[in-house]
């Protein structure tokens, strides 16, 4: 009985958080990256609605490599964002980019973040998104 | 009126003499194991007799942005004057257990780790100061990965001309097509760094790409 309940712990041994853009919204760049580095850091998958700017991107980047070493177990970050302008036409898309440049955000977008000890990939193609989990 | 003219004149003048003094820094980026260094290589090699960097089928065996400079490229009687920077490939994650399968030991893995998140950070700081990037990515892997998404995102937010590479192209697992899909709005060029096919055609677009660049 108790070898099943561990069993069961195990697999089930990850947590997701969901962060609406509101929370990051009147961050600058470095608070943002820091709030998001620290839910990886305690082992949940982040699902954070809209998106990152680009130089933001490259920032986590940076910084997870920077955090590699530093942070017991820390292996790094996977990463997906899942883009509302995948499907649209391009003028709609270059409206978007536009609206997306002044606002910052990307609502329609969704950013999956979770520890690289966690998820051991994140499968994408155009049509379907597909979260593989570490035992 | 007659002024602007004749300095327009000497302008063009000049800048077709000084054109090949001027390098355009043109950078290898992507994610590790696609063939930058075997492309750079390539390319050295061919004008200058020289490589830039090892190969390895061990990833990040490029762990520090390295570069040639004065590779002066030839193509169609025209000539121009890069300064290669091979970089070190971007992940968003370094595991050093990776390197064990490869017989590397444990400590050596672990260095090698170290240096390879050191050269991510390096490879993301340079960008700013390319003129032009050629991404190179593997055509027998899945392209819709965040890194070349981010990569790209970033490239062209810096607005620096680029020029995707899907390398790889005499394997059997090679599918160009998929990548031209994830990324229709720049140029694709189906190459194999490692068999030299198809070199024609990524030095007619780096040509062209030039005239973009600043
Ligand atoms: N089949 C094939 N293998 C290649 C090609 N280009 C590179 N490789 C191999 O891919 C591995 C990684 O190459 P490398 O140039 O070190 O990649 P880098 O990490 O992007 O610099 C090595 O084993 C190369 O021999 C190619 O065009 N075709
Ligand atoms: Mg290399």
């Amino acid at each position: 009985m108790v070898k099943k309940i561990q069993k069961q712990k195990r697999i089930n041994g990850f947590a997701i958080r969901f962060m609406p853009y509101s929370e990051i919204k009147n961050l600058n760049s470095t608070q943002r990256i820091k709030k998001v580095l620290e839910i990886v850091f305690e082992n949940y998958i982040l699902i954070l609605q809209g998106r990152l700017k680009p130089e933001e991107e490259t920032r986590l980047i940076e910084d997870t490599m920077a955090m590699i070493g530093h942070v017991k177990n820390f292996k790094g970050i996977e990463l997906a964002v899942i883009s509302s302008d995948d499907k649209t036409s391009t003028i709609d898309r270059l409206r978007n980019r536009i609206a997306i440049s002044l606002s910052g955000g990307d609502l329609g977008a969704v950013t999956i973040i979770g520890p690289a000890s966690v998820v051991k990939e994140i499968k994408r193609d155009p049509k379907k998104i597909e979260l593989m989990l570490n035992k | 009126m007659a002024i602007k003219i004749v300095k327009n004149f000497f302008k063009r003048i000049f800048s077709g003499i000084f054109q090949n003094k001027k390098e355009v820094k043109l950078g290898f980026y992507g994610p590790p194991n696609a063939g930058k260094t075997s492309l750079a290589n390539r390319i050295c090699k061919d004008f200058t007799g020289e490589e830039i960097g090892s190969v390895s089928k061990i990833p990040h065996e490029t762990r520090e942005v390295q570069f040639k400079e004065k590779v002066e490229i030839e193509y169609k009687g025209k000539s121009l004057t890069f300064k290669m920077v091979d970089t070190p490939g971007i992940a968003t994650k370094v595991d050093y257990e990776d390197f064990l399968k490869y017989k590397v030991n444990k400590k050596d893995a672990k260095i090698r780790a170290k240096e390879a998140t050191q050269g991510i950070i390096e490879s993301i700081r340079w960008l700013d100061d390319m003129d032009m990037v050629v991404v190179v990515l593997d055509a027998t892997e899945n392209p819709y990965n965040q890194v070349n998404i981010t990569l790209i995102g970033n490239i062209v937010a810096r607005k620096i001309p680029i020029l995707i590479v899907a390398n790889k192209s005499d394997l059997r697992k090679a599918n160009v097509k998929k990548i031209e899909e994830a990324f229709p709005e720049y140029t694709v060029i189906g190459m194999s760094a490692k068999y030299g096919k198809n070199l024609e055609e990524f030095y007619e677009e780096v040509f062209k790409l030039s005239k973009k660049s600043k």
